[in-house]
């Protein structure tokens, strides 16, 4: 018997994955796998759209590396990163209509960048200038979430509202596996399966919560929970942009259809630290790592469509070019931005006028203006 | 006009507010079919039906995450928190979440959520269900919270919570619920209503200010009129104690108890919530601030003490009530030693 509960926790072995073979489309060399029923949701797309989508990985990817930089030179307080993780954002977020919405965290900055938010507002967050970067009715996209999984609890509601306007549109929570432990993922599962809400949701299982594994958060696989709450849940190679477009397609398809929430597990893997802050040689070991890397969510399409004859090395000159500009505009959209006026922060407090705030603001505002005399 | 109780009133109040806007929802455990526990939403889910009057799983945080998702989608939710002591388990989605999402989104998305909590002592009830819980809430930026203390007010005020952009806790006297009054049904759309944030003086004074909210705004009533009445020894005795109904706590009409104060020199606040970082603690301070060359005395607090609140048998004696708070109204008037005469070195 563990003598301790660490030791307990240590000793067990890491997760198997009894549940369903997790759904693949391309193998990690390139190779189209095919996988009934799921074939069918991406029969539709052709070599020059997964080029596209391809293009997106690429750019993501280069926007991820670019704010890095911006984070190591002091322009940006801090930075996620979701180095691996682009296949499973880009994947399912390209599946959306704008009318859906989407509630997020953190490190779903792909996710943003399809949902055609503003590469500027995107960083504004990180910068400190804002507390959120865009608005969020503009993109359909909720402002991140920072408290670990009360997104799903508000994609959840926003479902439950877009059924009773009578409408098609659904509601997507991402978030992390880590956030499955917590009560409020688990609460908005009983609630959407109670209400059969069109909500969706995608969780990325990066294996990781900062240092703890997933074993810490699971003793099974996590899309195993949702049956329980009466979802059904799938899981998905999560570094194959193919088949997390496919299961997504397949959720959103029966939620616009009445037939309420699905889970989706997208298995992948952080590549890089949790945030530009953390250091993962403490807890990471290398051996694994580097058996990721052998799965990395570009290579296999660049790969394939290499294979196919749709990619040439012109192409990929043309779509580095346009990767590199985005990260152009990006770091300039970043160093650009100018610090709001003192006074701002009082802004958008209440909605109403409010007598506390407005004389806060007053008070405050005469205080400043005092120096100014002085001068 | 209408003679109801407060809780007809609150009921009365939903069915207007359903009624005049079909963004309003009704969202808690037990409030459809049975009618909430207090039956304050006696009748809505059959009049109005179950996509309006919802019942709902049992987990706070779940229903306040819900609905601020429906706020998202441009609802208007109406959550009741079935007793005080139940409100913690939704403390995170209120203040991290409604409280700050307008903000977040710098003004983009409103969170007008409105959150009825019956609140307060006095009905003999077990642990966790006779809490007062206001002053976490009234600390939270973004939060409005509001009492009402008559079946009028809560007619009036709930509807006006309901139709402010703002989020606001709602928190309704229980131990009043039962209370009687005259009710003007269409105060709401009379332009000399009251307005949501403002306090109310309910019996004029001119020797000490007596401010409180909710289940005490009757006890203070009654400790008015027996000071009035205390003439054993001719006039001279008798006090006359200005009353007034906060009806807001944040944020707080601080100007209508500042013309009192400076009126009549003296400041007793009364509140059933614990002392330590009260309602009463910051009032005291800005009165101070405010009126320091008009106060003749130091202001007074009568509060529940810095316990859980107790069992029910010992109610009586942590909830303020007439003689604590004449004690302090004498303490003010210097017909009884300060608390802590003598105490500075
Ligand atoms: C309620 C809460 N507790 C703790 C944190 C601090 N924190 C930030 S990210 C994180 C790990 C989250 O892991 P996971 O849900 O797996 O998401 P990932 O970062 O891997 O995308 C923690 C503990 C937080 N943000 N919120």
């Amino acid at each position: 018997m563990p003598s301790s509960l660490s030791e307990s926790r240590e000793s067990r072995p890491r997760a198997s994955a009894p549940h369903d073979r997790p759904v693949q489309l391309l193998d990690p060399s390139g190779r189209r796998v095919p996988h009934a029923p799921y074939d069918d949701y991406v029969a539709d797309v052709s070599g020059d759209q997964l080029a596209s989508l391809y293009e997106d990985l690429v750019i993501v990817r280069r926007l991820d590396v670019e704010a890095t930089a911006l984070q190591r030179q002091g322009e940006l307080g801090l930075w996620p990163p979701l180095l691996g993780q682009e296949a499973a954002q880009v994947g399912s977020a390209r599946v959306l209509r704008p009318d859906d919405f989407v509630f997020s965290s953190y490190r779903e900055n792909a996710v943003a960048y399809c949902r055609g938010v503003k590469l500027t507002e995107m960083l504004n967050v990180w910068r400190g200038t804002a507390l959120s970067g865009w608005n969020p009715y503009e993109v359909g996209m909720a402002t991140p979430a920072i408290v670990i999984g009360t997104q799903a609890l508000h994609a959840m509601g926003y479902a439950v509202g877009a059924k009773l306007d009578g409408e098609d549109s659904v509601a997507v929570a991402y978030f992390g596996d880590g956030a499955t432990t917590q009560g409020d993922v688990n609460e908005a599962m009983v609630f959407a399966a109670s209400f059969r809400a069109p909500v969706i949701f995608f969780c990325q299982n990066n294996q990781w919560a900062i240092s703890e594994p997933v074993t810490l958060q699971a003793q099974r696989p996590i899309a195993d929970r949702a049956p329980g709450f009466g979802i059904p849940s799938v899981r998905v190679d999560g570094n194959d942009v193919l088949a997390v477009m496919a299961v997504t397609r397949r959720a959103v398809e029966q939620a616009r259809e009445g037939g309420g929430p699905t889970f989706i597990e997208a298995i992948t893997y952080r590549m890089g630290p949790h945030t530009t802050s953390d250091d993962p040689s403490r807890y990471v070991d290398p051996l694994e790592r580097e058996e990721w890397a052998g799965r990395d969510p570009l290579a296999r399409v660049e790969a394939h469509l290499r294979e196919a004859g749709v990619l040439d090395d012109a192409l990929a000159a043309s779509i580095a070019r346009r990767a590199d500009e985005a990260a152009a505009e990006f770091r300039a959209g970043c160093t650009e931005q100018t610090d709001p006026p003192p006074l701002a922060m009082f802004d958008h407090v209440y909605a109403e006028p409010h007598r506390g705030i407005d004389e806060q603001r007053r008070q405050f505002g005469e205080y400043l203006e005092s120096f100014e005399e002085e001068n | 006009m209408a003679e109801m109780t407060l809780a007809k009133a609150l009921n009365a109040s939903l069915r207007r507010s359903l009624a005049h806007d079909d963004r309003v929802l009704i969202m808690g455990e037990d409030i459809g079919t049975l009618g909430g526990v207090f039956r304050v939403t006696d009748g809505l889910k059959k009049e109005f039906g179950g996509d309006r009057v919802m019942d709902m799983p049992l987990a706070e945080s779940g229903i306040l995450g819900m609905a601020v998702g429906l706020a998202f989608k441009g609802f208007r939710p109406v959550v009741e928190i079935q007793f005080d002591g139940f409100i913690y388990p939704a403390f995170d989605q209120i203040v991290t979440q409604v409280a700050k999402l307008h903000y977040r989104t710098r003004g983009n998305v409103r969170m007008p959520i409105t959150i009825r909590v019956p609140f307060g002592g006095g009905i003999g009830a077990v642990e966790h269900h006779s809490e007062s819980p206001e002053a976490y809430f009234a600390h939270t930026a973004g939060l409005r919270v509001v009492t009402c203390s008559t079946p009028q007010d809560a007619h009036t005020m709930l509807q006006q919570a309901i139709r402010c952009d703002d989020p606001v806790l709602f928190f309704e006297p229980k131990r009043r619920y039962w209370t009687k009054g005259e009710v003007d049904e269409d105060a709401i759309d009379r332009d000399d209503v009251l307005p949501m944030g403002s306090a109310r003086v309910v019996v004029p004074g001119s020797d000490v200010t007596l401010v409180t909210y909710g289940p005490l705004v009757a006890t203070a009533i009654d400790a008015a009129a027996a000071a009035a009445a205390e003439s054993g020894g001719g006039d001279a005795d008798a006090v006359s104690i200005e009353v007034i109904d906060l009806r807001s706590l944040a944020p707080v009409d601080v100007d209508t108890v500042v013309a009192s104060v400076a009126k009549t020199g003296r400041l007793v606040i009364a509140h059933e919530a614990q002392r330590t970082g009260g309602i009463g603690a910051d009032l005291a301070a800005e009165l101070t601030d405010r009126c320091f060359y008009h106060l003749e005395a130091a202001p007074q607090r009568v509060t529940g003490f810095d316990i859980p609140y107790p069992a029910s048998r010992h109610e009586e004696h942590f909830l303020p009530d007439l003689d604590r708070i004449l004690d302090a109204v004498d303490r003010t008037m210097g017909r009884r030693p300060a608390l802590y005469a003598g105490a500075v070195l």
